[in-house]
Order: C-alpha cells, then sequence, then structure tokens
C-alpha cells in the first residue's frame, strides 16, 4: 500500500528492537471489554484509478453550476477565481505545513497571514483583524460573546436581516449560557428597525448584517451613533464582503467589530465548506479577541520575521478561561483569500465590486420592467429581492428542471415574503445570460 | 553517523505585499463591461480600500518565495505528538477540485447535488463503523467545535431529563480545547490527576463522580500515549451516577480496527479529519471535527441531518431535541470529501495496519531513546510517547533549546510542553507513514543533540543556526503587538 | 529563572502564600509580586489590574499577570479599596521583572483590616516555604 513504507523485513526488525512478538502483541495494554469483536464493516479498499472513476460520477451528481446558471447567493457566492490562487495556495509547503507555533520553519504562512490581516482591516476599516475563524456564522457568534464580555451585560439584540442560518448558529452558541437574544424585525424598506430598542436596553451588542439577507446596504453610522450612547456595541456582519469595494464599510461607519463570510475571495463553493470566517475590531479590543494572531516582531539577528501572539488568550493556555476554544481555524483558506486579493489589487477590487453592482442592477431593472417588483426600494450590491407575479413558484420549478437557478424562494424563512425571490449576479455571469434568464423568467 | 539531512540553501528574501508592486498594475483577468453602469447611491458609497496594485508574476512571485520558509510535510517529518502529522495523498486534492463538488452551492435543491449528500451519507457510515457508535454529524467545522457540540449535546440531554447538571470531570493531560469548550456551555471543569502509572485510576474517578456532574471527558489514549486501560470501569461509574462519557478522539489513529468506543462506554466522540484521516493541516486548518454518537443521543445530533425522503438524500431539520446549528451549511465538505477518499482508499484492512504500524513506529522511538532522554513512563506506549529534559538538566538545557536545534537536523520539532503533567515534556508521535530511514534518522538526530547538549551546549541555546530567521522575539510581539502594517 | 539563593527578598515587606507582596505605609499599602513570581513567569507582557475605587477582599482574585506562554492570577493579599494602579505597567510591564518591589508595584490599597497584614509571612518564613516548594 503505497502510504505505507513498511516491508516485512522492516517490521520484523522493528519488533525485536521492541522485544514483542507480534503486532498485535503491541496492543497488549487494551483490555478485551475495549476490543472490536469484528473487523470493522468498510467497502474494501479502491486503487487510486478506480477512486478517480468514482469520485468523478458522484460529482457528476453532486450540483456543479446548472447549465443555464445559478442565480443563488444567500451566503455562498460563484466568483472566478484566478488560476493563481489554487497553484500557490497549492503549494504542499503551504497546504501540508503545521500550524505556525514552530515560527522559524513557518515564515512562509505567518507573513502570508499577516498580510491577510493587514489587508481585512484595510477593507473593513478597522484596526485588528484575526487570522480566521470557521465561517461567518460561527464568527458572528464568537463576536456576540466578545461584546458580552467586554460590557459585561448578558442581553445581545440581532436583526431579522441577518442570514438564517447565521442567526441559528449564535442561538446554538447562545444557548447554554443563558445569555438573551432580542430579535429586531425589518421594516418595510427591509433595512433593521432599530425603534424597537427603547433606552436603558441595557444590551451588550447589536448585530446588524450589511447588506443583509435581503440585499440591502444598512445605515450602520445611524446604528452605531444610538447604541454608543447607551454603551452598546455594534457588530455589524457579512456575508458578501465584495460589497466594500463600493460601499463604506463597518469600521468607517462605527462598527466595533464587523465580522462575517471570506468565501468570497478565491474560495470555492464546495457545498457549503471549507469557508473563512473574517473577523476585524479596534485596538482596544484586541485582547478580546477570538482566535489566533499572528504579530510583527525581530529574530535575534534585528531581522523582521512573524510570529503567533497574544496566545495567553487562547484554549492552550487560558483553558477554560479562553476567549474562545478555537484551536485549528481556517488557514489555508485566509492564505487563498490573500492570493485572491493580491491578484485583484485595489484597483480589480474596486472594479470587480462595481461590475457586480453594475451588472445585478441591470437585472433588476430588467426584470423590474418584466412583472417582478422591487421588494425594497434600499440600494443593494450584488443581491436582490423580487416579488414574483402569482403563479411563478411552478414557472421557478420548471426552469430549475432546465437548469436555471433563476432565484432562492425566501417563504421558508420570512413568511410574509411568499413568493419573494432573492437573486444574486456576480461578475460570471455575462449580459447574454442574464438577457437569458429574463426571457426564461418571463415565458 | 550518517551524514545530517539538515543544511542551508539559496532561499530569497520577500518584502510584505504592499512594499512592491506599483499603482495601476494589474493582476486579475476582468471580465468585460457589457452592461451600462448605474447609477450609484448617495452617501452609502465611497472610493474602496488601499490594496496594492501587483502583476501576475508579483503575485508569484511573492507567495513561492514565502511557501520555500515553510516546513511542511511534503518537506520532512513532523514527529507532533497528538497531531497525527502523517501524508496527504495528493490524489485526494485534486479530486476536492472536481467541478461538480467544487461548484456546489450548499442550498441547491436536493435534486441537484444527491452526488455530495451521497457522499456524506457514506462518510457518516464509516465512521460509525470505524469507532463502533451509531449516528454521526459531520457539522463542526474542526475538533474543538465537534468538542463544543458534544458539549452541548451532553448538556441537552440532562436538560432533556430534567437533571441540569453543572461540572464535568476533565483529566489533567487533557487537551486545552477540553475544559475551554466545557465552560462554553456552562460546566465548571473538575480536574482529575492521572495516578501513578500515568492513566486514570477507577477511584480517583470515583471520588469526584456526583449527581451534580455531568459526565467526563476523555482521550483515548491519552496524551502521554497511554492507552486508559480502566476505562470501562469508569464509563460504568460515570453513567451509574447518571453522567456521560465524552471521547477526545483526536488520538484515534493509534487504535483504528483495534477498539469499539461504543463497547468502551463512550456515549459522544469526535474525531479529526485532518488528524487521523489524511486531509492536510494547511498551516492552521481547515480541518474538520465530525461527533459520533450512540443510539440514545441521536436525537440531540446539530441539524441540518441528511435523511432519506421520496428515494433519495434531503437535508432536515426537522429534528426538535437537536442542539442546533452550528455551521452556516453542513460543515467543511471539501475536506470530508478527501477523508472519504482516503478511507475508500485504505479500506478495513488499511487502517487496521496503518494503526498498528504508527503504534510500532512510537515503541520502535520510546525504546531507542529511552536511554538517551528521561521517560517518565516506561510502559508499552500507543501512537506517541513522551519524553522530558530531566537529563538534560545538569548542562542547563531545556526541551526548547532541543527542539530549536532539532530544526537544524531537518525535522519539525515534536510537541513541546504538552501535557502539562510532564515538566519539559517531550511528546514524539512519528505516525506510520514515516520509513524506517526517516525514523532512524530522527533518533540519531536526537542522539546527536544530547551529545550536544553535554559537550556544546552554546550551540542549543542559540538554535537554530540553519533556518531563514533564527529565534524570534516572542516577549516583544506579545508587550507591543503589531498586528498589521 | 533564578536559583533560591538569587532571589530578592527585602526585609520591610510581607509576602502572601501566593507570592504577593505587601508594604504597609501608614493606612495604606503597596501591593506587587515577588521577585520569585516573576522569575517564575519569565517575561512579563501584560499586567490586568483592576479600576481605581474598585473594593477588594483579602484572597480574592483582582488581576492577571502574562508571559508569553503563561498566565497567573493576582490574588489579594489585603482586603480595603484601591487607591491607585501603577499605569507605567500598560506600556512597560517588564518593570515588574526589572523592580518587583519598586518600580513594578501594581496596587495602592486603602488597607481596611491592618491585621490581615501582620498575619502575612516575613522575609525569613517565605524563604523557607520557598525552598519547600524546590
Amino acid at each position: 500500500m503505497r502510504y505505507l513504507p513498511h516491508t516485512s523485513e522492516d517490521i520484523q526488525y522493528m519488533l525485536e528492537t521492541v522485544g514483542v512478538e507480534s503486532l498485535d502483541a503491541l496492543f497488549s495494554t487494551v483490555p478485551p471489554d475495549c476490543r472490536r469483536e469484528a473487523p470493522m464493516d468498510l467497502p474494501a479498499p479502491m486503487d487510486e484509478w478506480g477512486l478517480l472513476a468514482h469520485m468523478e460520477a458522484l460529482s457528476v451528481e453532486g450540483g456543479g453550476s446548472p447549465p443555464g446558471g445559478s442565480f443563488v447567493g444567500a451566503g455562498s457566492y460563484e466568483h472566478f477565481i484566478p488560476s493563481v490562487v489554487r497553484a500557490l495556495a497549492g503549494r504542499s509547503e503551504f497546504y501540508t505545513a503545521y500550524t505556525p507555533y514552530q515560527p522559524e520553519m513557518t515564515q512562509g504562512t505567518l507573513q502570508a497571514i499577516y498580510e491577510y490581516q493587514t489587508l481585512v482591516t484595510r477593507i473593513l476599516g478597522l484596526d485588528a483583524a484575526n487570522a480566521s475563524l470557521y465561517d461567518g456564522a460561527s464568527a458572528l457568534a464568537e463576536a456576540l460573546l466578545m461584546a458580552i464580555r467586554v460590557t459585561r451585560r448578558p442581553r445581545v439584540a440581532l436583526s431579522r436581516g441577518v442570514h438564517p442560518h447565521h442567526r441559528q448558529v449564535v442561538r446554538t452558541y447562545l444557548g447554554p449560557t443563558g445569555y438573551e437574544i432580542v430579535e429586531l424585525p425589518f421594516g418595510e424598506d427591509g433595512t433593521t428597525d432599530l425603534s424597537a430598542l427603547k433606552g436603558g436596553d441595557d444590551l451588550a451588542a447589536v448585530a446588524v448584517q450589511s447588506p443583509n439577507f435581503l440585499g440591502c446596504v444598512e445605515d450602520l453610522q445611524a446604528a452605531a451613533g444610538r447604541l454608543h450612547e447607551e454603551g452598546s456595541l455594534l457588530v455589524a456582519s457579512f456575508t458578501e464582503p465584495l460589497a466594500f469595494g463600493l460601499f463604506t464599510p463597518p469600521g468607517l461607519q462605527g462598527a466595533d467589530i464587523a465580522c462575517g463570510e471570506g468565501q468570497s475571495f478565491g474560495i470555492p463553493q464546495s457545498y457549503g465548506g471549507p469557508l473563512l470566517g473574517i473577523f476585524a475590531t479596534r485596538d482596544k479590543y484586541m485582547r478580546n479577541m477570538p482566535g489566533r494572531l499572528v504579530g510583527k516582531t525581530v529574530d535575534v539577528e534585528g531581522r523582521r520575521g512573524f510570529v503567533l501572539t497574544l496566545a495567553t488568550r487562547e484554549q492552550h493556555i487560558r483553558r477554560e478561561k479562553a476567549t474562545s476554544n478555537i484551536c485549528t481555524n481556517n488557514s489555508l483558506c485566509a492564505l487563498a483569500a490573500s492570493i485572491y486579493l493580491a491578484s485583484l489589487g485595489g484597483k480589480g477590487f474596486r472594479g470587480l465590486a462595481r461590475l457586480n453592482y453594475d451588472k445585478a442592477e441591470y437585472l433588476k431593472s430588467r426584470l423590474g420592467g418584466a412583472g417582478f417588483e422591487k421588494a425594497f426600494k434600499t440600494p443593494t450590491f450584488n443581491e436582490f429581492v423580487l416579488k414574483a407575479p402569482p403563479g411563478f413558484d411552478k414557472s421557478h420549478a420548471r426552469l430549475a428542471d432546465r437548469g436555471f437557478s433563476a432565484g432562492l424562494p425566501l417563504g421558508r424563512w420570512y413568511p410574509e415574503l411568499e413568493n419573494h425571490y432573492l437573486l444574486c449576479v456576480t461578475e460570471t455571469k455575462k449580459r447574454e445570460h442574464l438577457d437569458r434568464l429574463v426571457e426564461e423568467m418571463t415565458s | 553517523m550518517k551524514e545530517n539531512q539538515g543544511t542551508t540553501g539559496l532561499v530569497l528574501n520577500e518584502p510584505l505585499l504592499w512594499e512592491k508592486g506599483g499603482r495601476g498594475r494589474e493582476g486579475f483577468s476582468m471580465p468585460e463591461q457589457d452592461v451600462d453602469r448605474a447609477a450609484l447611491p448617495e452617501g452609502l458609497t465611497h472610493e474602496g480600500p488601499d490594496l496594492p496594485d501587483l502583476s501576475e508574476l508579483d503575485v508569484v512571485r511573492h507567495y513561492t518565495r514565502l511557501s520555500q520558509w515553510n516546513f511542511g510535510v511534503d518537506t520532512g517529518m513532523y514527529p507532533l505528538g497528538s497531531c497525527t502529522m502523517k501524508y496527504n495523498p495528493k490524489i485526494n486534492e485534486d479530486l476536492a477540485q472536481l467541478r461538480g463538488f467544487a461548484g456546489a452551492h450548499p442550498m441547491s435543491p436536493p435534486e441537484q447535488c444527491q452526488g455530495a449528500l451521497r457522499l456524506m451519507a457514506e462518510l457518516e457510515r464509516y465512521l460509525a463503523a470505524i469507532t463502533g457508535l451509531d449516528a454521526v454529524s459531520l457539522q463542526p467545522a474542526a475538533g474543538a467545535q465537534g468538542e463544543l457540540t458534544g458539549m452541548l449535546m451532553i448538556h441537552a440531554y440532562h436538560q432533556d431529563r430534567g437533571s441540569q447538571r453543572t461540572k464535568i470531570i476533565v483529566p489533567d493531560t487533557a487537551h486545552g480545547t477540553n475544559p475551554a469548550s466545557a465552560a462554553l456551555c456552562g460546566l465548571r471543569p473538575v480536574p482529575v490527576a492521572v495516578g501513578g502509572e500515568g492513566i486514570l485510576s477507577t477511584a480517583d474517578v470515583a471520588r469526584v463522580m456526583d449527581g451534580d456532574t455531568a459526565g467526563i471527558m476523555v482521550t483515548n489514549p491519552n496524551t502521554l500515549g497511554l492507552f486508559e486501560e480502566n476505562i470501562h470501569e469508569i464509563a460504568r461509574i460515570v453513567h451509574d451516577r447518571g453522567g456521560l462519557v465524552y471521547g477526545d478522539g483526536a488520538n484515534m489513529n493509534a487504535v483504528m480496527g483495534v477498539v469499539d468506543a461504543g463497547k468502551m462506554g463512550v456515549d459522544v466522540l469526535h474525531l479529526n479529519l485532518h488528524k487521523t484521516f489524511s486531509t492536510p493541516h494547511g498551516g492552521g486548518g481547515p480541518g474538520s471535527g465530525p461527533v459520533c454518537v450512540t443510539r440514545e443521543l441521536e436525537p440531540f445530533l446539530p441539524v441540518p441531518r441528511i435523511v432519506e425522503s421520496g428515494g433519495r438524500l434531503v437535508l432536515s431539520e426537522d429534528h426538535p431535541k437537536s442542539v442546533g446549528r452550528l455551521h452556516c451549511f453542513t460543515g467543511n465538505f471539501g475536506v470530508m470529501l478527501k477523508a472519504y477518499a482516503y478511507i475508500r482508499t485504505m479500506g478495513a484492512e488499511g487502517l487496521g495496519l496503518a494503526s498498528r504500524l504508527a503504534v510500532l513506529n512510537a515503541n520502535y522511538v520510546k525504546e531507542r531513546l529511552k536511554g538517551t532522554f528521561d521517560l517518565p513512563y516506561d510502559r508499552p506506549c500507543m501512537h506517541e510517547c513522551v519524553f522530558s529534559d530531566k537529563r538534560q538538566k545538569d548542562y542547563k538545557i531545556t526541551t526548547l533549546d532541543m527542539a530549536k536545534r532539532l530544526m537544524d537536523y531537518g525535522f519539525h520539532p515534536p510537541t513541546v510542553y504538552f501535557p502539562l503533567v510532564v515538566n519539559g515534556s517531550i511528546m514524539v508521535e512519528p505516525t506510520e507513514t514515516e520509513s524506517i530511514e526517516e525514523i532512524d534518522r530522527f533518533i540519531e538526530a536526537m542522539e546527536s543533540i544530547a551529545e550536544e547538549a553535554a559537550e556544546n551546549p552554546d550551540l542549543l541555546r542559540t538554535a537554530p543556526s540553519r533556518t531563514r530567521l533564527r529565534r524570534l522575539d516572542e516577549t516583544a510581539a506579545a508587550r507591543r503587538p503589531c498586528l498589521r502594517d | 529563572m533564578k536559583e533560591i539563593d538569587e532571589l530578592v527578598l527585602p526585609e520591610d515587606v510581607r509576602y502572601a502564600q501566593s507570592h504577593e507582596w505587601v508594604k504597609l505605609e501608614g493606612g495604606e499599602a503597596l501591593v506587587g509580586i515577588s521577585d520569585y513570581a516573576q522569575s517564575q513567569l519569565g517575561d512579563i507582557v501584560f499586567v490586568e489590574l483592576p479600576a481605581a475605587g474598585e473594593e477588594l477582599t483579602r484572597e480574592s482574585e483582582f488581576g492577571t499577570v502574562e508571559s508569553v506562554k503563561a498566565v497567573a492570577e493576582l490574588v489579594s493579599p489585603v482586603s480595603g479599596e484601591v487607591l491607585s494602579v501603577n499605569e507605567t505597567l500598560a506600556d512597560e510591564p517588564e518593570q515588574v521583572n526589572k523592580d518587583p518591589y519598586g518600580g513594578g508595584w501594581m496596587l495602592r490599597v486603602k488597607v481596611s483590616d491592618a491585621g490581615e497584614v501582620d498575619a502575612l509571612m516575613d522575609a525569613g518564613q517565605y524563604l523557607e516555604v520557598l525552598k519547600g516548594l524546590e
């Protein structure tokens, strides 16, 4: 077997050195009451060629991109990924490396993650970013737990405009600790209705997503102003950070913590994982942050280098008093995101954001003229909600069969938005795809 | 002695991203502007972030040079205890790129993703078969999140029975994520020390187990590399008082095909796909930490679950006792896919042999080095063994010094200063994918270092000398943190 | 790490079992950590202290002191109100290593019960405790 180098001579020699008769004898300390009775019930091993054929067959049933095109975002975005990302993140010095606890042997990863942290702070307009969390959902949960630690208040508010799955994960994390979660509705314009908050609510934080799940760009500046008067933190989450190539980022609007999903930055959709939890905050909260942090330093000869730092916040030192239990995070995804952002550059980032916006606006207006009303008048980025003409649900199903994912029906999470669809347009859609979709949707 | 494998070579310096490039350079193939530019909304937009502009070759050289400063499993051996740094098969990397998987949207209607769902459903069955438990969730994104899931389930189980408990027993050899995860569920960790033999004693557990204790978290084999021989009785003691047994499966690589976790008395176990199941470590993730449970705990598993409905597989959230959702979608599919491919490649016999060879390798290292380094527990070990720096104290040489010197010999250091119960601990886990030549070279390097400790200790104190950078100032990094430029 | 005979243990302060020292000056006490404690911790990178005005009770945790690889709780050897804290430690935590009884002082406390200070150890008694730890 090609992954197991031992020959029977090697094994014999090693057993003699150890002083046991057989491989089985190595397990003398495993008592009978722990042992398996029968061999593991697994399929027979496959050779490399059979495995490849099997996996190709599975992948064809997989989901790929439906031939007519997928126009769904909702937390997982189809973007072009330059070949340099795979070529460079696929270098085995990066992907077979361990966590950089021994910095002299891992300066490649450490500098790349330091660069990632820097790029994230610039994109979000904040001071300090961590080396990644698992995904946007757990990042939001961690952000709220951090706000609770910082303010010492046990209540948080969560906008209904936050991705429904993110809200579920927040409830899972906050459940056993007894912290209270207040849900904030969204108004007619599709943005969070803060009027539900009265003064003296004693909230640790309010979490608002922007652009939100309904595609709408929220006024974080106004929210920040109100919350800071009460001593609450503003947690601004996101699922599509490319938006900040065009729209003002959360840090510049007064958010205290910005967290969300970074999958759009050079990471394949891959049926929902691995993803990239992005997390950033202000300098004054740095020591309260969850997750690993890479810091700049020098070596004994005064040369610039990088190390993991502020580790006393983490589980391996602080144990039950740690800021989070996270250990392995999503380092390779952060690397892929950095490579992607390096390829795009500032010019490309701004250009790509604008292109997404323009194409989404084009589809929105063409469908608007064909019986699909804009649900909300608030500006959007590359996702928007349309109210379909009656009976469209049958067409939607037919279109799915014909290979078009014509938006995500929202009734399941927002019963008041029955017959409303969340559509997403990225740079992957040419004008002819958009025109074709309009034809299909209106026929 | 054979030639030292560590040497120096030409490696290039490389600045930070924004220290290179030039405004206006392009590295991205921008698609055509084939629609009109739309009007921008007032007051909401801004000029965009200040990111460096680089050409494609600028980017390629940057990351290629950075990669050359890294050591990986593909470069050489990582004898890191409890990390299981085994070889990452290349075929698995290719499989993750298959378009049908890479481009799959997780919220696609089930008809469009039967392949992905089928892979996950089969992987759940395989992990159940390997562990001897009954039901699995692949959702947790890493081992720590798997532990959190396990704690949440134990919490939910007790709540369901109307018996809310506030404590959980955690051995002093536990990985830091154990008490951290317990604390996230409001469970106060109650420490229990390993006995003189390096394993838990039934008396010590019985002494602390009571009606207010939710259960116990056990790693088996433990972080001293020893099999917790009393586990069956310990599980009985915990169960008798209504508690549950959580198994930290990080060390599963020692016991595949040998042990049945269900029979041992474990109620919920997490696995690390990026350890036992060969998926790459990625410089710190992504990993995957599935949880496996008994039939009794199945109702509490996270949602969505993969179920059969109308002849096909679907995702179902209709499980009222579930602890809820942990991940935005269904977990790290791209990682699961590699573990699935690994299991399909190895089969039951291959996995069983992998464990046996992992244990052989570790025992071989233990026998060969116990004359040179202090071995706190001179007993048969599993897939890892623990030494200490006690014998080198006379030369004022520490584990840290020896670890840094090992780099000059072309090896990544073993796990150091963990577990905490051994002062100056050195935890060595070769894994089964290392050949006898590589292991012998490692042993010779360690023996050489022990000699250097006696004869030339300054060499160790100033090590490493062959790496691009030498010892880095972690104190300055923590005193005046600089996390970005 | 220092050897036991290298440790500085001034006679004019009292010592707690948890390695804090107290120097009584009238009704006020200066509090810090001993030379043994700073030597064990290694290079100190961060000190977390309470705010002025907070009430402390003897043997309760009042803060933490961190090195690169370790965190230790600071346990109050006396009860009373915190009058002031050493602000320079925010930028120069290394003072605790360099001058644990002088520039590395941590709190000034208005002692509510001077008897608590008498109950602490003198330098000789503390040295015996440290020898026992070896």
